[in-house]
C-alpha cells in the first residue's frame, strides 16, 4: 500500500511562479528559466510513490531538488502546484491544525546538522516533539529515555549536545523522531556530515533499527554507495525532475540515461549484486518423496546438468545428488533416492552479496544453492553464470 | 533659501501641543501613580538600615555571580558612597533607575518581540529607534515637562524612551540570530508560533537579550544626571547642584558614586547575561 503517493509535484521559487510553471510545460529548461524570469524551479513534476514499510533514498547532486522535494513532503516548503498524499490526506491543501498533527505525530525528521537544541540535555532534546504534542513531563521523559536506548544512548540523557560527538549528535536527532513513533521518518542528508567511519556505522545502525520497526522512510542523500545501501528503492533527480525510479540492481543494470549512467559507473558492481539477482530459478529440483533415481536421472538429462538439488514437500532443501550416484542407483534397481543424497553442502542466502560468493564458490565441485532463512530453496548459482551475469552489467569482477 | 522656512518646529510645537491638551488628564494622572510607586520604594529602601542593606547587596552579588572580588569590592563601593553622605542620594537614584529600566524591559523586550517575528513592525520600528538613539537625550526633557510636570515622572518617562532602545534591538537581535536549521525544526515537529517563542526563540536569545538588558540600564544610570535638570533629584542632582555652584569635589564624588552603582549593576547583570553559555 502507499503510504505516500506524489502526483505531479512543481515547486518554483520566486513571485510569479505561474509563468514559469506554463513556461515549463512548453519544455524549456530549469537553466532557460532562471535566465529569463529569476525563477528558481526546486521541483518539476515529480510522481512517485513510497510503500508503506520501505526505505526510499533521494538522491542527486546538490541543487538537484531533493531537499526541496521532501520538504514538500511535510510542507517546510509549500508545493506550487501538485498533490502529496500522506495516507491519502492531500498535504499540500490540508488546514494549519491538520498540518501541526500530521508533523507533531506521523513524521519524524532528521536534520543535516543534527539541529539539536543547545540549552537543553539530550534527554530534554529527545522529548521535545512529545512536548510540543503537549505530553505530560514524566511520559515524554520516559519515552525519550526509551527511544534514547533504541539508538544505543541510554545513559547520556543529562549531558549536553555539544559534550556529545558529531555520531552522538545525530543519535539524538534520530531519538528525538523515534520518540513520537511516527509511521514516517524523513531523513535529509541525516548522515553526510558525518565522518566515513561512524557514517557507515549509523547506516548499519539505521538498517537494525528498520528490521525491527518497519518505518516508512525517505533518506535524502548525495552518496550513492549509502543509496545503494540503505534503499530498497531509489528516486534519482537532476535539475529538479525525477530521471528514473527504481531498486539499487535496476539503477546500476539498467540505467535510464546517461546522466544515470555517469552517476554509476564508479559503483564496484559485486558490491550491490546478490545472489538472489544472479541466481537461477530452477525448476529443475527432485522431489524427496515422488522422485527415484530414474525420474532424477530423466530430469538431469533434460535439464542437460550432472546435479539435481532435492527438497522435501515443503520445497526445503534436503542435498544434493550427482548423476553418477542416481545411475549407481538405477543401476542396483532402488526405488529410494535418499542414499544416493549428498547433505554436505554450502548454501548462501538471497542477500549474499556477490563478492562473497566467489570465495564461497572456488573449489565447490557442484553448484551452490541458495536457500531462504527457513532453508526453502530459491535457487542455484553456477560459476559460469555467476561470471556472465556480472559481465553483462558491465562490473569489475 | 531666503524668506520661506519649513515650519518643523512649529508642526512639532503645534503637535505636542496637541496632544498635551488632550492626553495630559492620563499622563499627569499617571504621573501621580509613579510619584506614589516611586515614593514608597524610596522610603521602603531608605527603612532598611545601612549596613543591613550592604550586607544584603553584597549577598545578592556574591549568590548570583559567585565572584568574590566583585562582591568584596561593591561592599568596599557602598561603603564609601555611605561615608560621603551620599546613602539617601543614590538610594533614590537607584529607584529611579529600577522603575525606568522597568518600564523599558516591559516595553521593549515585547517590541522586540513583535518586530523579530513581523517584518512590517520592523521596518516600522528600526527607523524610530534610530531616532531615539541618535535624537540629544536633552531634547527628551522638554515635552514631558508639559506632560508629566516638572519631576520624576518627567525624569522617568525621558529615561526609559533614552534607555528602550537597546532592550528592542537586541532582543530583536537575539531571536532573528537563532540558526534556521532549529527554527525548521521546530516547524518540522509541529510547533506553533508560541511554542516556538517559548521554548526555543527566548531561551536562546536570552543572553542577547541580557545584553539589551544591560544596556539599558547603563543608558537609564546616565540619562540620569541629565534628568535632574527637570526635577529628578537623587545622584543626578547632586551633580546638578554642583555644576550649578561650581563645586568640584562634591561633582567628582556624585560622579564617584554613579560609577560605584553602574559597575555593580553592570557586572552582575553581565554574569547574568552570559552564565548559561558556561
Amino acid at each position: 500500500m502507499a503510504k505516500i503517493r506524489v502526483e505531479g509535484l512543481y515547486k518554483i521559487f520566486g513571485p510569479n511562479p505561474k509563468k514559469a510553471l506554463q513556461m515549463l510545460s512548453k519544455g524549456r529548461t530549469k537553466d532557460e528559466i532562471m535566465a529569463e524570469t529569476r525563477h528558481g524551479v526546486g521541483v518539476n513534476n515529480a510522481s512517485f510513490e513510497v510503500k508503506e514499510g520501505e526505505i526510499v533514498v533521494v538522491m542527486g547532486l546538490s541543487g538537484s531538488g531533493k531537499s526541496t522535494l521532501v520538504r514538500c513532503l511535510n510542507r517546510l516548503i509549500t508545493p506550487t502546484a501538485g498533490k502529496v498524499l500522506v495516507d491519502d490526506q492531500d498535504v499540500a491543501t490540508m488546514g494549519d491544525e491538520e498540518l501541526r498533527q500530521l508533523r507533531q505525530r506521523k513524521m519524524g525528521m532528521v536534520f543535516q546538522n543534527f539541529a539539536l537544541f543547545p540549552h537543553r540535555t539530550v534527554l530534554e532534546n529527545a522529548a521535545m516533539g512529545l512536548e510540543i504534542q503537549g505530553m505530560d513531563k514524566g511520559e515524554r521523559l520516559r519515552r525519550a529515555e526509551e527511544a534514547l536506548g533504541l539508538v544505543g544512548l541510554e545513559g547520556w540523557g543529562h549531558s549536553y549536545p555539544r559534550q556529545l560527538s558529531g555520531g552522538m549528535q545525530q543519535r539524538v536527532g534520530l531519538a528525538r523522531a523515534l520518540a513520537l513513533s511516527p509511521d514516517i521518518l524523513l531523513m535529509d542528508e541525516a548522515f553526510s556530515a558525518l565522518d566515513p567511519l561512524i557514517r557507515r556505522d549509523m547506516q548499519d545502525e539505521l538498517i537494525n533499527l528498520q528490521e525491527r520497526m518497519h518505518k516508512t522512510i525517505v533518506f535524502i542523500s548525495h552518496d550513492l554507495d549509502e543509496a545503494l545501501k540503505l534503499g530498497d528503492r531509489i528516486i534519482l533527480m537532476k535539475d529538479g525532475a525525477i530521471v528514473q525510479i527504481g531498486t539499487p540492481e535496476q539503477i546500476l543494470t539498467a540505467p535510464a540515461d546517461e546522466y544515470v549512467a555517469r552517476f554509476v559507473e564508479d559503483v564496484d558492481i559485486t558490491k550491490v549484486l546478490t545472489a538472489e539477482s544472479v541466481m537461477k530459478r530452477s525448476e529443475a529440483v527432485a522431489d524427496l518423496r515422488t522422485d527415484g533415481p530414474r525420474a532424477a536421472l530423466r530430469k538431469m538429462r533434460k535439464h542437460n546438468i550432472a546435479h539435481l538439488f532435492v527438497v522435501d514437500h515443503n520445497h526445503r532443501l534436503v542435498g544434493i545428488v550427482s548423476a553418477d550416484a542416481a545411475a549407481n542407483l538405477a543401476a542396483r534397481g532402488e526405488e529410494q533416492l535418499a542414499e544416493a543424497i549428498c547433505t554436505e553442502i554450502k548454501t548462501v542466502f538471497p542477500d549474499t552479496p556477490a563478492q562473497d560468493l566467489f570465495g564461497i564458490m572456488a573449489d565447490l565441485p557442484y553448484p551452490l544453492a541458495v536457500v531462504d532463512e527457513n532453508n526453502k530453496f530459491k535457487g542455484l548459482i553456477v560459476r559460469g553464470t555467476l561470471v556472465a551475469a556480472l559481465a553483462e552489467r558491465g562490473g569489475a569482477a | 533659501m531666503n524668506g520661506f522656512r519649513l515650519p518643523v518646529g512649529e508642526f512639532i510645537e503645534s503637535g505636542i501641543d496637541f496632544l498635551v491638551e488632550h492626553l495630559s488628564f492620563i499622563t499627569k494622572a499617571s504621573a501621580d501613580i509613579i510619584e506614589t510607586v516611586l515614593g514608597a520604594m524610596e522610603s521602603g529602601l531608605l527603612l532598611v538600615p545601612i549596613p543591613v542593606f550592604i550586607v544584603l547587596t553584597a549577598a545578592g552579588v556574591w549568590l548570583l555571580t559567585k565572584d568574590r572580588r566583585l562582591t568584596f569590592g561593591s561592599v568596599l563601593g557602598l561603603a564609601l558612597i555611605w561615608n560621603m553622605g551620599l546613602w539617601a542620594a543614590t538610594v533614590s537614584t537607584l529607584a529611579l533607575v529600577l522603575v525606568s529600566t522597568l518600564c523599558a524591559i516591559a516595553l521593549g523586550v515585547p517590541l522586540g518581540i513583535l518586530s523579530a517575528i513581523n517584518t512590517r513592525m520592523y521596518q516600522a520600528v528600526m527607523p524610530v529607534l534610530d531616532v531615539m538613539q541618535t535624537m540629544p537625550a536633552f531634547v527628551y526633557l522638554i515635552p514631558a515637562i508639559p506632560f508629566f510636570g516638572l519631576g520624576k515622572t518627567a525624569a522617568i518617562f525621558s529615561t526609559v524612551v533614552f534607555s528602550m532602545p537597546p532592550a528592542i534591538r537586541f532582543t530583536c537581535l537575539g531571536i532573528r540570530q537563532i540558526p534556521a536549521e532549529l527554527v525548521e525544526c521546530s516547524t518540522a515537529f509541529g510547533a506553533t508560533r508560541m511554542q516556538r517563542l517559548m521554548k526555543l526563540d527566548l531561551p536562546l536569545a536570552a543572553p542577547t537579550i541580557m545584553a539589551g538588558v544591560n544596556q539599558t540600564v547603563m543608558l537609564a544610570l546616565s540619562m540620569v544626571v541629565i534628568a535632574s535638570m527637570i526635577g529628578a533629584k537623587g545622584l543626578g542632582g547632586e551633580v546638578w547642584k554642583a555644576i550649578q555652584r561650581l563645586q568640584m569635589g562634591r561633582g567628582f564624588e556624585a560622579g564617584i558614586a554613579i560609577v560605584i552603582v553602574a559597575m555593580i549593576l553592570d557586572r552582575v547583570l553581565q554574569k547574568l547575561g552570559t552564565r548559561k553559555d558556561t
